[in-house]
C-alpha cells in the first residue's frame, strides 16, 4: 500500500475503507467573532474507527472547530452531532457530553498537583463514581500498555514532555470515549519527543479508536489519517483521502499549501 | 596530549577558581568590616547623645521588663485567640469574595458588583477606622445588646483582611493555565469540581508566599483591637505604662509579637525559596 501510493492515484472508493456509523457530524457550522466569520458553513463527519486529520494554516479555524466540538466555544449557526445528540443544543447537559469525548491539548494537560495515577483516575472517581481500586486497576492497565506503570506515583513535572502527553492520552482514554480529540498534541514538544507520542496515536488507531486530530505534522497526518480535512479561511477546502488531498491535489492553492510545508 | 585523565583540571580552570576564591574572600572581608563600622557608629551616636541614659531607662529597663512581662503575656493570649478565629473568618469570607469575583454567570452579577465594591472600599479604608466603625458603631445601634470588644475587634480584622486575601486569591485563580480548566471540564468535571479539585489547590501553591505574608501582617494588626479597649498584649502594656510612667512594657509587647511572627517569617522564606527553586528547574518540556 505505502509504496503504491506514489505510483498512481487511488480512487476515493478504494482509499476509504468501510467505517461504521457517524460518530461526529459537523453540519453547516458557523462561528463569528464580531464581524469576523471564523467558521463559514463547515461540514464534515468522523465515522467510527476513523482517524480524521484537520489541517490548515494558522487562523484557518482548526482550533476553533476543535473548541466547538469540545463545547469550549459556542456555535452560532449549524449543528454538531455526537452520535444521536445535538451537542449545540443549549438545553443538553454539557458535562455529560464532555465526559463522552476524550480530549488532549497542546500542553498543560496534566494537573501538576496530582500524581500520574490520580490524573488518570480522576474522571472515573469523581465523575463516574467508581471505587478507587477499580479505577486504579484500569488506569494501571493503561499505563502498563505504554510502559509507564513505574511512573504512576510520580508528579507530572518529573516526566518528559512526551511522557506527559502520553499520560494525558491515557487519561483521555480512561472512560472509553466515543471520540478522541487531539488538538496539536505535539506542537509544544521537543522534536525528539514527537515520535513516541505519534507512535502511541498510531497504535490507538489500529486498536479502532475514533480520532479527530488537529496537527501540523504533515507526514504523520499522511500516514496515519484515513481522511484529511483541509480548512482554509474558515471553509472546508479539501475533504478526502491523504492521497487525494496531499499527494495529488488538483486545487492550486492546496498544492501551494503542502508545497510550503515540504520546503520547511 | 592523548591520554587526559577525566578529572584533570586544566591550568585555565585552576586560574579561574583561584581568582574567584580571592574575589569572594575579599567581599566577605568587606562586609565584615562595614558591619563593624556601622554597629560602632550606631553605638557611638547613642552613647554620646546626652539623653541616652534616660531613653534607656524608659524603654529598655530590665526591672520594668520583668514587672510587665506576666500581664503582657496574658494579654497576648487574647491576641492569639483573636488571630485563630480571625484566620478562619478570613479564609471563609476571603475565598467567597474571590470566587464571586471570578464567576461569569449572569445570576451572580449583583453579587459580583457588591464584591468588587467591597474589596475596593475595604482596601482603601485605614484599618483603625474600620475598627472604630465596627467597635463603636455596632454597639451604638443598640440591636444586639452588649457585645465583647474582642469579638467586635475580630469582626473588624476579618472584614479588613478578607478584602486583601480575596484579591490575592483571585489573582492566584486567574493565574492557573487555561488548559488546566479546559482539561478538567473536558473530563466531565462540573464547574464546582473543577474549582475544588483543580484550580484552588494549584492556585494556593502559587500564592502561598503572598498569603503567608498577609498572615504575618495580620498577626501584628490584631494588636489594634486594643484601641477598642479589649485587654490584649498592647492594652495590657498600656495599662502598666499608665501606672509606672515607663515605656518598657511596649517593648515587652513588641518582643512578644516579634517572637510570634519569626517562625512564620522563616517558614515563608523557606517555602518561597523552595518554590523558586522548583520553578527554575522545572522548565522541562
Amino acid at each position: 500500500m505505502a509504496d503504491e501510493k506514489h505510483d498512481r492515484p487511488i480512487s476515493a472508493e478504494h482509499a476509504a475503507p468501510v467505517f461504521g456509523e457517524k460518530v461526529l457530524r459537523i453540519d453547516n457550522v458557523v462561528k463569528r467573532f464580531g464581524d469576523n466569520t471564523v467558521l463559514d458553513h463547515i461540514s464534515f463527519d468522523v465515522r467510527k474507527h476513523e482517524t480524521v486529520a484537520l489541517l490548515g494554516a494558522s487562523g484557518s479555524g482548526k482550533s476553533t472547530i476543535m473548541k466547538c466540538v469540545n463545547l469550549l466555544e459556542r456555535v452560532d449557526d449549524g449543528q454538531i452531532w455526537l452520535g444521536a445528540t445535538d451537542i449545540t443544543d443549549p438545553r443538553i447537559d454539557q458535562d455529560k457530553v464532555r465526559a463522552r469525548i476524550g480530549v488532549v491539548f497542546q500542553q498543560f494537560n496534566l494537573f501538576s498537583h496530582m500524581t500520574v495515577l490520580n490524573n488518570v483516575t480522576l474522571s472515573a472517581r469523581k465523575v463516574h463514581k467508581w471505587p478507587r481500586d477499580k479505577a486504579e486497576e484500569k488506569a494501571m492497565g493503561l499505563l502498563r500498555r505504554i510502559g509507564m506503570e513505574r511512573k504512576a506515583k510520580e508528579y507530572p513535572d518529573r516526566l518528559s514532555g512526551g511522557q506527559q502527553q502520553r499520560v494525558a492520552i491515557c487519561r483521555a482514554l480512561m472512560m472509553e470515549p466515543e471520540l478522541l480529540l487531539l488538538d496539536e498534541i505535539t506542537s509544544a514538544l521537543d522534536p525528539l519527543l514527537v515520535g513516541e507520542v505519534l507512535e502511541m496515536v498510531g497504535e490507538l488507531k489500529h486498536q479502532g479508536a475514533t480520532i479527530l486530530m488537529a496537527t501540523h505534522e504533515m507526514g504523520f497526518a499522511h500516514d496515519a489519517a484515513d481522511r484529511i480535512v483541509l480548512l482554509r479561511r474558515g471553509k472546508v477546502a479539501e475533504n478526502g483521502s491523504p492521497e487525494e488531498v496531499m499527494d495529488y491535489p488538483t486545487d492550486p492553492e492546496t498544492r501551494r499549501f503542502f508545497a510550503a510545508y515540504n520546503r520547511v | 596530549m592523548p591520554d587526559i585523565p577525566v578529572q584533570q583540571v586544566s591550568e585555565v580552570e585552576r586560574e579561574r577558581a583561584g581568582f574567584r576564591r580571592k574575589e569572594s574572600m575579599r567581599s566577605v572581608a568587606t562586609s565584615i568590616v562595614s558591619t563593624i563600622i556601622f554597629v560602632a557608629l550606631v553605638v557611638a551616636v547613642l552613647k554620646s547623645s546626652p539623653g541616652w541614659p534616660r531613653v534607656k531607662e524608659s524603654f529598655f529597663s530590665a526591672e520594668y521588663f520583668a514587672l510587665a512581662w506576666p500581664q503582657v503575656v496574658e494579654g497576648l493570649l487574647l491576641n492569639i485567640r483573636v488571630l485563630i478565629v480571625a484566620l478562619a473568618g478570613v479564609a471563609v469570607l476571603g475565598t467567597s469574595l474571590a470566587l464571586i469575583r471570578i464567576t461569569t454567570s449572569a445570576v451572580m452579577f449583583p453579587l459580583r458588583v457588591v464584591a468588587r465594591f467591597y474589596t475596593t472600599i475595604m482596601r482603601g479604608i485605614p484599618m483603625i477606622v474600620v475598627l472604630y466603625l465596627i467597635g463603636f458603631g455596632i454597639p451604638g445601634l443598640d440591636l444586639f445588646g452588649r457585645i465583647d470588644k474582642a469579638v467586635l475587634g475580630t469582626v473588624a480584622v476579618v472584614m479588613s483582611y478578607s478584602a486583601y486575601i480575596a484579591e490575592v486569591l483571585r489573582a492566584g485563580f486567574e493565574d492557573v493555565h487555561p488548559s488546566q480548566r479546559a482539561s478538567a471540564r473536558s473530563l466531565g468535571l462540573t464547574t464546582g469540581q473543577t474549582m475544588r479539585l483543580v484550580i484552588i489547590p494549584q492556585a494556593l501553591r502559587k500564592i502561598a508566599p503572598a498569603l503567608m505574608n498577609d498572615f504575618i501582617a495580620m498577626q501584628k494588626d490584631v494588636g489594634l483591637i486594643s484601641t477598642l479597649g479589649a485587654i490584649d498584649a498592647v492594652r495590657a502594656a498600656q495599662i502598666v505604662v499608665a501606672k509606672t510612667y515607663n515605656f518598657t512594657p511596649y517593648v515587652v509587647a513588641s518582643v512578644l509579637f516579634i517572637l510570634m511572627s519569626v517562625p512564620f517569617i522563616l517558614l515563608n522564606d523557606w517555602y518561597s525559596a523552595k518554590l523558586r527553586k522548583r520553578e527554575q528547574t522545572g522548565g522541562m518540556v
